[in-house]
């Protein structure tokens, strides 16, 4: 079994949000980087759960960034896995970035392990995309995920509930709350991570569709309106007659 | 040259999220000045000329059994098959569960740039810009679209469905369908509950109802709004209430029209998956909550006498 774990470098959730550049640009000042949650906690453990089960599992780790990634490539690796592709190139664009982590997950790959979403783009397209690429089926939103040999079993997420799927390999499955739990690394896992092999490729061509123009940040809230806790009756008013909300 | 818009159905019904999809995709065509059409895989109990209410002149309907289950590979290889036939520029889906399986794949085989959680309809006046929520709520960015096609999937409850009269023409599209790699074997739905992601109102608790037990006040609060229920991070990890519950950045983003936040703080991760509902309400016994700040209401006190009385009130406004 060989599993590609894709891994994102993400602004920390607590995180001020701030642009520069005419609001063209993310203002890194300050900011801490962290491995995508979605990536990190749901997706990169299941697959070491997936090796613990099985030795012979071989777990890679990619990820599509400049030298900037490395930090958050060894973090990854310390939690598990046995080498690292970074993909040198920045790119915004799912279709271009998509491109080429099918590139690596066509060789040879049972299984492609994406986030949910990467929580700074909140696209939920890489894993779709690379699927469309290799041609393999795609599971997304997935709570639980069970190999039995050539196929898997997987929970995904529908709307007001879940769904039980079986699923040929190779495939590419989006991974989410429920599937593991998060671990934190120990200092065994961050030693080995120093020498574990980390491969920096060119991209690909590929062409990007899509450029982000500019950012802007939501309206300012007008501020809250407080009510006593003696006189409930008037939020209810306020909300149905003012906020029209109920 | 026309807009397609993918129409999302489950166990025959079409959902809420579609209705959205449509009336954005209706207004897309006539940005565009162009026409919309409709696309519906798989057999539907309800009634398809009606979407014509929607602005649709033409439904098409691909009604192939094997199509009543999601394969996400299937399902875009039929979906990017019928927007070549029909000549479409645009193909909008919704952002909902459905969307996030398919809309990527589509946008890889018809090679159309994809914005992914749109929030607002194009500017087309210099190119093809599409805004769309990033950093989980916390910011949009507007994004061009360079390609000749172009896929938009849109976040559920970040436009209003306007429903007018007409009838549309249900034209039934022989396309193949190949054989699925993903089989569907159970479908567990939690019945009589509120879909998070569809609600209209989401009424939430946090830490500060001190343990799982505390939520009876709660659920009562709820089912007389007929609202779904949500919690934050810490509560869900603490088993009190399932983790499909639990909203927030790392959790389920929601933008409801009511959001009724109860002894919840308001971390930053917490608003980050909230700040997109239309009204916030938040009931904390700390004036200090950082979640006052982001809120249209709120009410300083103990939930635990505040939340029953909430419940007593809404039951008298109805009863009106």
């Amino acid at each position: 079994m060989k599993i590609l774990v894709c891994v994102s470098k993400t602004p920390d959730t607590t995180s001020k949000i701030a642009f520069t550049d005419g609001n063209t640009k993310f203002d890194e000042n300050g900011v801490q980087w962290i491995i995508n949650p979605y990536d990190e906690w749901y997706s990169l453990v299941r697959a070491i759960e997936l090796k613990e089960k099985d030795p012979a599992t071989i777990v890679h780790l990619v990820t599509v960034g400049g030298a900037d990634t490395e930090p958050i490539i060894r973090k990854a690796l310390a939690l598990g896995g046995d080498e690292a592709i970074r993909i040198n190139t920045d790119n915004s664009d799912s279709y271009y970035i998509a491109a080429q982590i099918a590139a690596i997950a066509k060789d040879g790959y049972d299984l492609v392990f994406t986030g949910k979403e990467t929580i700074d783009y909140n696209g939920s397209s890489i894993g779709g995309m690379i699927a469309e690429m290799i041609d393999a089926p795609y599971i997304s939103l997935a709570t639980k995920f069970e190999l039995n040999g050539t196929t898997a079993t997987v929970t995904r997420e529908i709307e007001g509930g879940e769904e039980i799927a079986e699923v040929a390999l190779p495939a590419v499955v989006s991974c989410q709350k429920g599937i593991a739990e998060q671990r934190i690394p120990n200092m065994r896992g961050i030693m080995a991570a120093r020498t574990k092999p980390l491969k920096v490729v060119e991209p690909v061509a590929a062409d990007a569709l899509t450029a982000i123009v500019s950012f802007e940040m939501p309206p300012a809230k007008a501020g809250v309106k407080l009510v006593s806790p003696d006189n409930v009756a008037e939020l209810v008013k306020l909300l149905h007659e003012e906020a029209k909300a109920i | 040259m026309s807009v397609l818009i993918f129409v999302d159905q489950s166990e025959g019904h079409i959902k809420k999220a579609s209705f959205e999809a449509l009336t954005y995709g209706v207004k897309v065509a006539e940005q565009l000045g162009t026409t919309a059409e409709a696309l519906v895989l798989g057999s539907v109990s309800d009634d398809l000329a009606s979407l014509g209410k929607y602005g649709v002149k033409k439904v098409h309907q691909v009604n192939n059994a094997s199509l009543n289950q999601l394969d996400a590979q299937v399902y875009a290889k039929v979906i990017a098959e019928a927007a070549t036939q029909s000549g479409a520029t645009v193909v909008v889906f919704s952002h909902n569960q459905t969307g996030k399986a398919v809309a990527a794949r589509v946008a890889v085989r018809l090679k159309a740039g994809l914005v992914a959680g749109a929030c607002a309809l194009p500017d087309t006046s210099n190119g093809f810009v599409v805004r769309k929520t990033v950093f989980s709520g916390k910011a949009f960015a507007n994004v061009s679209i360079t390609s000749a096609v172009k896929v938009i999937s849109l976040n559920p409850n970040s436009y209003t469905t306007i429903a007018g009269e007409g009838t549309a023409e249900v034209n039934p599209l022989s396309i193949a369908v190949d054989a699925p790699k993903v089989k569907v074997t159970a479908v567990n739905k939690v019945s009589g509950e509120v879909p998070l992601t569809e609600a209209e109102i989401v009424v939430s608790g946090g830490r500060g109802l001190k343990g799982p037990e505390n939520w009876g006040i709660l659920l009562d609060l709820a089912k007389e709004l007929g609202a779904a229920t949500a919690c934050s991070r810490p509560v869900g990890d603490a088993h009190w209430r399932p983790h499909h519950e639990h909203v927030g950045q790392t959790g389920v983003q929601v933008a409801p029209n009511l959001y009724i936040a109860i002894g919840i703080s308001g971390a930053i991760q917490h608003l980050a998956g909230v700040n997109r509902s239309k009204v916030i309400v938040v009931i904390n016994k700390d004036p200090e909550a950082p979640f006052f700040k982001a809120a249209d209401y709120g009410i300083v006190g103990d939930a635990f006498e505040v939340v029953p009385k909430l419940t007593e009130e809404i039951k008298k406004l109805k009863a009106k």
